[in-house]
């Protein structure tokens, strides 16, 4: 059986719907992260095989973006975390409750 | 990419100057001058409204079909620096009294203005995405700036967990609708939409979550339970910055996005705006009634915002649009002006901005008193104002589109609202004042208070001259 485009596709969707899971399921902040980063990572995967089906290669320039913009967005998000561990000494999201109303 | 197409993003070009200079005086004066840096960001973000607004509008389209450079463009450039000025004015005192020593504070301002300008003026998704993460990461620290206040790293945190998950839902709704069409430029997925019989699984799902998308970034209701946490936790100079700021950033992305480039398939998604709409603005109403805090109750109320200006992209109309510039325009200014009285009144408390704290400030603070009146005047939409004739345009070009409905149900919202907004007022002028109430007014702050409360009236006398520049400009 010929690898095509509808697996990719599909492989990428099953990724994002981890990723997504991952988000909603998960307590630690760390894990949160990285199943956002997952998310990300299922989106370049489509973009990269709808460029290689279509033989373009704007896709191909999108996905360094994304990926320069992740990276950026992890640098922030780490750093935050950090200030909240030397806050509260905690990576679990059942602490962050101070805000309510 | 010719020297026109430099000229055209010049506003661009000198808000980022602006953000590198600031850092750089920073280090160089702070010890001698501590506003050294507040002072050259209100200057160049003012240069560069002032530049977006004189520059005409000659080419449509810069960068090879990048870069919309139209008149909606222009004004929006214009009122994002407009923004990110009054809240570089108001900053100097909230810092001051908190005990905040950043230089990267400004700087970070700055680059939050471009980020906006650039999801104004995008035309394309990709381009828009960038703007938008510019923005949005450069508002992740900042709202956490007050690294000893936990509820500050806590909102940081929700909103950088939140907006980093909406962001991939817009971002696969972006590269299905690539994979439908085989473009992301808005003029080419208008036209193919344009001349196509129907649309693919493929486009219809990609539309599908960038819709999400973008809910979560206007807090629209059911995405919008991150939005009250952190504009709690956040710096309160910078929640008025993103209720104000990012709110209309989001909003021009959802009208070139939504309103223009997928106007062809709105049977798919006219019903869930709706739907959203009608949700959004009760359930803001409803919460801000209940709170005594009024730095959350203005959080709810920017929810409740939020859902009247969907009305403006149900209704999909020209005139529609240019009611929601006009609307977005009246919006900041009040709230900005809003909160930045609230940080004035204030700056000496534990910060809880509790109903309670404005006791009698109306009579003990005349000029605050009356400016904080009329901003919440305009916020409830009481003629003469600004926020009265922006609902006004808003829920007649939905009724003009057929949108009866949610044009009456918009009515009933403003008339709940009035309840809290009036408690504001009553407790400013009614009650008696407790305690020391002696607070420092700087003078630029109050002469910013004054010019948007002036502003306000001036556009509720006035509204048409600036209606028709913008139902000009609209694309």
């Amino acid at each position: 059986m010929a690898v095509e485009l509808s697996h990719y596709l599909l492989l990428s969707a099953v990724l994002f719907g981890i990723g997504t899971l991952g988000v909603l399921t998960r307590k630690n902040l760390i894990i949160i992260l990285m199943s956002v980063e997952l998310m990300l990572n299922a989106v370049n995967l489509t973009f990269i095989s709808l460029a290689r089906h279509a033989a373009d290669q704007e896709a191909q320039v999108i996905v360094f973006f994304v990926l320069c913009v992740a990276a950026a967005e992890v640098a922030v998000g780490l750093a935050i975390l950090i200030s909240i561990w030397r806050k509260r000494g905690t990576m679990n999201v059942d602490a962050l409750s101070a805000l309510r109303g | 990419m010719n020297l026109n197409d430099v000229m055209g993003v010049l506003p661009e070009l000198i808000v980022i100057l602006t953000a590198l200079i600031a850092i750089i005086v920073d280090v160089a004066a702070r010890e001698r001058n501590a506003s050294a840096s507040q002072g050259v960001t209100v200057l160049g973000l003012l240069v560069a409204g002032v530049v977006a607004i004189a520059s005409p509008a000659e080419t449509a389209m810069l960068m090879s079909g990048q870069v919309f450079n139209d008149g909606f463009a222009s004004w929006f450039r214009a009122l994002f620096c407009a923004i990110g000025a009054m809240t570089a004015v108001f900053s100097l005192v909230y810092l001051k009294h908190r005990n905040i020593r950043l230089g990267e504070y400004y700087s970070l301002l700055a680059m939050c203005v471009f980020g906006m300008m650039v999801m104004g003026s995008a035309a394309n998704l990709l381009l828009f995405f960038v703007g938008l993460e510019t923005m949005s990461i450069s508002l992740y620290v900042l709202v956490g700036l007050r690294r000893d206040d936990s509820g500050s790293v806590e909102g940081s945190l929700k909103y950088l967990v939140l907006g980093a998950f909406s962001s991939a839902f817009l971002l696969y709704g972006m590269a299905l609708i690539y994979g439908g069409i085989g473009s992301l430029e808005y003029v080419v997925i208008g036209d193919a939409l344009r001349d196509s019989t129907g649309i693919g699984p493929m486009t219809v799902t990609g539309i599908g979550l960038l819709l999400v998308g973008f809910a979560f970034k206007i807090s629209a209701v059911p995405f919008h339970f991150w939005s009250p946490d952190v504009y709690e936790g956040a710096p309160t100079t910078i929640t008025a910055f993103m209720s104000t700021g990012a709110k209309a950033a989001a909003f021009v992305g959802l009208i070139r996005v939504f309103g223009i480039a997928l106007a062809e398939t709105n049977e798919h998604w006219v019903g869930v705006l709706t739907v959203l709409s009608i949700v959004t603005m009760t359930l803001g109403n409803v919460s801000a009634l209940r709170q005594t805090s009024v730095k959350r109750m203005l959080a709810y109320s920017s929810i409740a915002h939020a859902g009247y200006l969907l009305v403006g992209i149900v209704a999909g109309s020209k005139a529609a649009f240019a009611a929601s510039g006009f609307y977005l325009i009246g919006y900041a200014l009040m709230n900005l002006g809003a909160f930045g009285v609230l940080i004035l009144l204030n700056q000496r408390g534990k910060g809880d901005y509790s109903i309670d704290s404005l006791r009698g400030m109306g009579t003990v603070h005349p000029v605050l008193g009356l400016t904080m009146a009329i901003f919440m005047l305009s916020l409830i939409g009481i003629p003469p104002t600004a926020g009265f004739f922006g609902k006004l345009f808003v829920f007649s070009a939905a009724i003009e589109r057929g949108h009866l409905l949610l044009a009456i149900i918009g009515l009933l919202n403003s008339a709940v609202a009035a309840y809290y907004y009036l408690r504001v007022i009553s407790t400013m002028y009614m009650a008696k004042p407790e305690g020391d109430v002696a607070i420092t007014e700087p003078m630029g702050y109050k002469v910013a208070l004054v010019i948007s409360s002036i502003l306000i009236i001036v556009l509720g006398m006035f509204p048409d001259q600036l209606v028709a520049a913008l139902l000009k400009a609209v694309p």
